[in-house]
């Protein structure tokens, strides 16, 4: 698989690091009520779609910048890449 | 139709014309008992064990595609009971009991060869690790020996003991581990489970669930409607979807794992060996082709094939291990696609709607386990309990925080 890196280029996806569903960036607010129950769910529960699915890859061997890469679990095809760092700020996160 | 010597011999002398379909091609009936969803290793394994065992009646499994074209088809075929922790071991260990008897149970060659299957040693860190896990294997009433570097050199001299990375200094050993003609498994649960009335539906997708007031009525399929009592689902890579029916997230991951036939060699490698620090294994089947195999390839994916890197990484492994394997031509290399859990381990539990169970997370173990995967699945379905061998297979394990890890990785799946 090569991974078009949204500042790098395309880069062979031997490079990166797989984390898992993107879903993991959204960190409950451990001061919220039934925090513990989500935190349950965010840890150890995945949807594990077969089509589309965002997930994260970290560019170790490269600029060791983390990526959200939206690709088809049937057929490997990559769809869009984005940085992680940009995805969060879109959804208001300061970094 | 019974097998036996006598029976071959008989065939032979009249032509072969006595041999009959193995098993019938029944349409669905509008309702079951016990509706199966998955007719791999696992689904017909409960099939058989519910009807011969549990003695239940009115069974069906329901198969999207043909009986055993998923995992049960395309792993390495190896059978063993070596693990460490409390939770594992006693349920291999009741599986390999159940492979050891399983043809004359099943009346069908499944070639269990219990040949032995060698865990290598390459630091005296990783000795006294194989030591306590040999111990523990002991104490669960398997069988384990240490074997020094001269007697693994003894076995198998051609193996790479000077490697600079990973020298070899000796190996756990299971006698009575092996490998089993998979396809075989998965044709000799059915005929048992077809001989006692179960219905196998092949070409029959599960595409929804009914369920009211938290109870499942039974499933929508692409061959219609078919209520059930009970509905197992054993469906191994495709848990997360099938699950997804009910509207519940799994604690897994979908991700694809390769392995690989080499061009058939004369005899070479009369055991299984396995080399866990280079993530490469390896038997040889009895048509004379290396079976091997080594990591998954670490991403999600449904695809059922994989990619060149990890081809490479097994490659390399292999050529680590036993330079001489570089002779050798590739034949064929495929991939399946293994419900990675959490923890690295199965779960074999009730869901919270009535009347639904599953049996799945089986990550790249499942094969080994698919007789007493068949069995515990099917005491707890037909008595509501799980099985003295299977407790520790619970949904709820991972928020109650008794994962089952044998890797100790944490709820990262493509580590485990």
């Amino acid at each position: 698989m090569i991974i078009n890196h949204p500042i790098l280029g395309p880069r062979d996806a031997q490079e990166f690091v797989y984390l898992g569903d993107a879903a993991l960036i959204h960190r409950p607010n451990g001061m919220a009520e039934g925090a513990m129950q989500l935190f349950i769910d965010h840890t150890y529960l995945r949807d594990n779609p077969a089509g589309l699915h965002r997930e994260l890859w970290y560019h170790e061997q490269g600029d060791r910048s983390w990526l959200v890469v939206t690709r088809d679990t049937v057929t490997h095809e990559i769809a869009s890449v984005e940085l992680a760092r940009d995805v969060a700020r879109k959804e208001g996160r300061s970094k | 139709m019974r097998y036996s010597g006598f029976r071959v011999i008989a065939e032979a002398l009249t032509g072969h014309k006595g041999w009959k379909p193995v098993w019938r091609d029944p349409a669905p009936q509008a309702e079951y008992d016990y509706v199966i969803v998955g007719g791999g290793g696992h689904g017909l394994a409960t099939a058989y064990y519910l009807a011969k065992e549990f003695k239940q009646s009115r069974i069906a499994v329901l198969e999207k595609g043909y009986l055993g074209g998923g995992n049960v088809g395309r792993n390495t075929t190896i059978i063993r009971s070596n693990y460490l922790l409390d939770g594992n071991e006693p349920f291999y260990e009741f599986s390999l009991k159940l492979w050891e008897g399983l043809e004359q149970d099943f009346n069908y060659n499944a070639m269990v060869s219990q040949r032995g299957i060698l865990n290598l040693i390459h630091t005296d860190g990783q000795r006294d690790a194989f030591t306590r896990r040999g111990n523990g294997m002991i104490l669960n009433g398997a069988d384990a020996e240490l074997l020094n570097r001269d007697q693994v050199r003894g076995m198998y001299p051609f193996l790479n003991f000077d490697n600079a990375r990973f020298p070899i200094k000796g190996a756990l050993m299971q006698r009575r581990g092996g490998t089993v003609r998979h396809d075989a498994v998965a044709w000799g649960y059915a005929r048992g489970a077809d001989s006692r009335g179960v219905d196998l539906i092949q070409n029959c997708e599960v595409t929804g669930m009914r369920i009211e007031d938290n109870r499942i009525l039974g499933v929508e399929t692409s061959r219609g409607f078919i209520g059930a009592k009970k509905v197992g689902v054993a469906v191994a890579g495709s848990s997360s979807r099938v699950m997804a029916h009910a509207g519940m997230r799994l604690p897994m991951e979908s991700h694809v794992l390769q392995a690989f036939v080499s061009e058939g060699l004369k005899p070479l490698i009369d055991g299984v060996i396995t080399f866990g620090a280079g993530h490469f294994y390896v038997s040889q089947s009895d048509k004379g082709g290396l079976v091997f195999g080594g990591d998954i390839d670490g991403y999600n994916s449904y695809a059922q094939r994989g990619n060149l890197p990890v081809i490479e990484d097994v490659a390399e492994g292999g050529m680590a291990l036993m330079p001489m394997i570089g002779r050798a031509r590739l034949l064929r290399a495929w991939g399946g696609i293994m419900d990675m859990s959490m923890d690295g381990s199965p779960i074999i539990d009730k869901t919270h709607i009535d009347g639904l169970y599953f049996n799945g997370g089986w990550c790249y173990g499942g094969f080994k386990a698919t007789p007493a995967s068949g069995w515990c699945y099917a005491h707890l379905l037909a008595r509501d309990e799980p099985h003295p061998a299977a407790t520790a297979y619970r949904f709820d394990r991972f928020e109650k925080g008794l994962m089952i890890d044998e890797k100790g990785q944490g709820a990262q799946p493509n580590l485990h």
